[in-house]
């Protein structure tokens, strides 16, 4: 690293300073402050009308629940895929390929993709009914059936975004050295007390950044939500969209950006507070 | 998927790592289970786009191919509006890969040749954009849009892309360029290159490879965000807002049709960059 400091890196760095400010920051404020202005002056009108609304209630519900539920398994199933994957020597990248696959999917394509597999002739019902289990087409995505649809949208998340969990791993995987493990297994350690001992704790700068990325995501799923079950399943990036096109009403929806907003960055300090690494404890 | 996480943690593992073949057996059994369920849905979501109304409304379905044809997705490309949203979601990923790439790898370089006041700061900035819902902020850009005259045009969405793929792209730069010597630059300025030809001559070719696989990443994140596209187009839509807004009224097998259309890049483009996939997504997630 050279010492002197000239204006080349100030003049390399301005164009994307000039243009996150113009497109993030500017946005931001604009978010807050629309959502605060109703007619003239400052009110809370806009999240009175938001909170008053029908959905609103039941948005929140879904949408936390979703996360709670989604987030953890995805942690789960890819330390599992992770684990399984570096055992491998052979095919080893061609298991990764394919499991990563759905790392490119979006959320939309991956919501019609469990739609063929769910819809009322699909492919869990006809397999359903060749083993005897049910008579004849069944529904499982609408709005007498909350339990089936919140499953089918869990399927489809995990389905669709375990992958970059998976990939935040394996690449904090690859930081760790095999050394520590060879010697935790010569003074007799098992392999679930090397996993638990060395892996994860090493492991917790990824599980961080893979909890931040995905938890924020969670709390914007919208699309894939709407591929299987239409407005059936209200959650907030959904309810935002439809104040901002379907209502025409610009307040409530900015209201709804505020509210995600605010719980994605609660989330966030509540992962880098929990999960924070000291310097010394890195190997 | 719950049997294969506890599977790996259950005494039969244990049991198992005596027996190398049983283990192995185990393992790749458990892969398999994984493998199926990443490959069956796309496989189903196809036969849907390939069945036509008829394979839709099949019961009870066969999981095999039966009386495909390229009729049923012919007949979604030929729908008013389909094609125009394959080419919106097309110029939209494109710009988006300029941008982020023009704006993101000098910012990129910077960071990693330079020491200078407000790097922190400018690290700091990069890296807040992802605690935060960015798509979702594109809600006020309605009003301004329209205002510049960007409402509704591929360039706009690009825009909000843009922002997404941005830090990544500066992130990731940043670590490939630093994985370039700065001897090799230091010995084309001593042999009288100026700093841009150094840079054009020495380091571009060499950081090429990684510069691909970030543009193939800023175009498969435009193509597949829905939300910001939505809410920024009316007309002009690209085929995620088009999808989208065609949801609740489209046939079946269009639906597929379209869900089959996504994916097929995002397939072909994860296996173009498989290679830099864990190098890149280790540095980005720091």
């Amino acid at each position: 690293m050279p010492a002197r400091t000239s204006w080349i890196p100030y003049a390399l760095i301005a164009p994307s300073v000039i243009f996150l400010a113009a497109l993030f920051l500017v946005p931001l404020v604009q978010t807050v402050w629309l959502s605060v202005s109703a007619g003239e002056g400052l009110s809370l009108e806009n999240y009175r009308r938001m909170a008053g609304d029908l959905n609103f209630a039941l948005a929140v519900k879904n949408t936390f629940l979703l996360t709670l539920v989604v987030v953890p398994l995805q942690v789960v199933l890819a330390l599992a895929m992770a684990t399984m994957v570096t055992k491998l020597d052979k095919g080893r990248d061609l298991v990764l390929w394919v499991l990563t696959i759905p790392l490119g999917i979006s959320d939309l394509a991956a919501g019609l993709a469990w739609l063929a597999l769910l819809q009322n002739t699909g492919y869990l019902n006809s397999a359903l009914y060749a083993l005897g289990l049910i008579q004849g087409p069944v529904g499982w995505l609408s709005q007498e059936t909350p339990v089936a649809l919140f499953f089918a949208i869990v399927l489809a998340e995990l389905w669709r975004a375990t992958a970059i969990v998976l990939v935040i791993l394996i690449a904090g995987l690859q930081l760790i050295p095999k050394e520590f493990a060879e010697a935790a297994e010569i003074f007799g350690a098992r392999p679930w007390t090397r996993f638990t001992r060395i892996t994860l704790p090493l492991l917790k700068p990824s599980l961080q950044s893979a909890l931040i990325l995905r938890t924020v995501l969670a709390f914007e799923v919208f699309a894939v939500v709407y591929a299987l079950g239409g407005r059936n399943f209200p959650v907030l990036a959904g309810e935002a969209y439809v104040w901002q096109n379907d209502n025409q009403n610009y307040g409530v929806a900015a209201a709804y950006a505020v509210l995600i907003m605010a719980i994605s960055l609660a989330a966030t300090a509540v992962y880098l507070r929990v999960l924070r690494t000291r310097p010394e404890q890195l190997p | 998927m719950t049997t294969t996480a506890a599977d790996l943690t259950s005494p039969a593992k244990n049991r198992a790592m005596a027996l190398p073949s049983a283990r192995r057996l185990l393992l790749w059994t458990g892969l398999a289970v994984l493998i199926a369920w990443v490959l069956v849905p796309i496989y189903l979501v196809a036969l849907g786009a390939f069945g036509g109304r008829l394979g839709v409304f099949r019961w009870p379905k066969s999981i095999w191919p039966t009386d495909l044809s390229f009729a049923a997705m012919s007949q979604f490309l030929a729908i008013e509006g389909v094609f125009n949203a394959l080419l919106n979601s097309l110029i939209a990923a494109g710009l988006t890969v300029v941008f982020s790439i023009a704006l993101g790898a000098p910012a990129g370089y910077a960071l990693a040749r330079y020491t200078f006041r407000g790097q922190n700061a400018y690290r700091l900035l990069v890296l807040l954009t992802r605690a935060f819902p960015l798509a979702i902020l594109a809600l006020p850009l309605t009003v301004s849009f329209i205002r510049l005259g960007l409402y509704d045009t591929p360039f706009g969405v690009s825009l909000i892309h843009t922002v997404l793929a941005l830090p990544f792209a500066a992130l990731v730069t940043q670590s490939l360029f630093m994985g370039i010597p700065r001897e090799y630059e230091e010995a084309a300025w001593v042999f009288g290159c100026t700093r841009f030809q150094a840079f054009i001559k020495v380091i571009l070719p060499l950081a090429l490879p990684g510069l691909a696989a970030t543009a193939i990443f800023a175009f498969v994140i435009s193509w597949n965000e829905v939300f910001a596209a939505s809410i920024l187009t009316v007309r002009e839509r690209t085929l995620t807002a088009y999808l989208l807004r065609i949801l609740a009224e489209s046939p079946l097998h269009y639906r597929f049709a379209g869900g089959f259309i996504l994916i097929i890049p995002s397939v072909l483009f994860i296996f173009a960059v498989r290679r830099y996939l864990f190098a890149v997504w280790g540095i980005a997630s720091k």
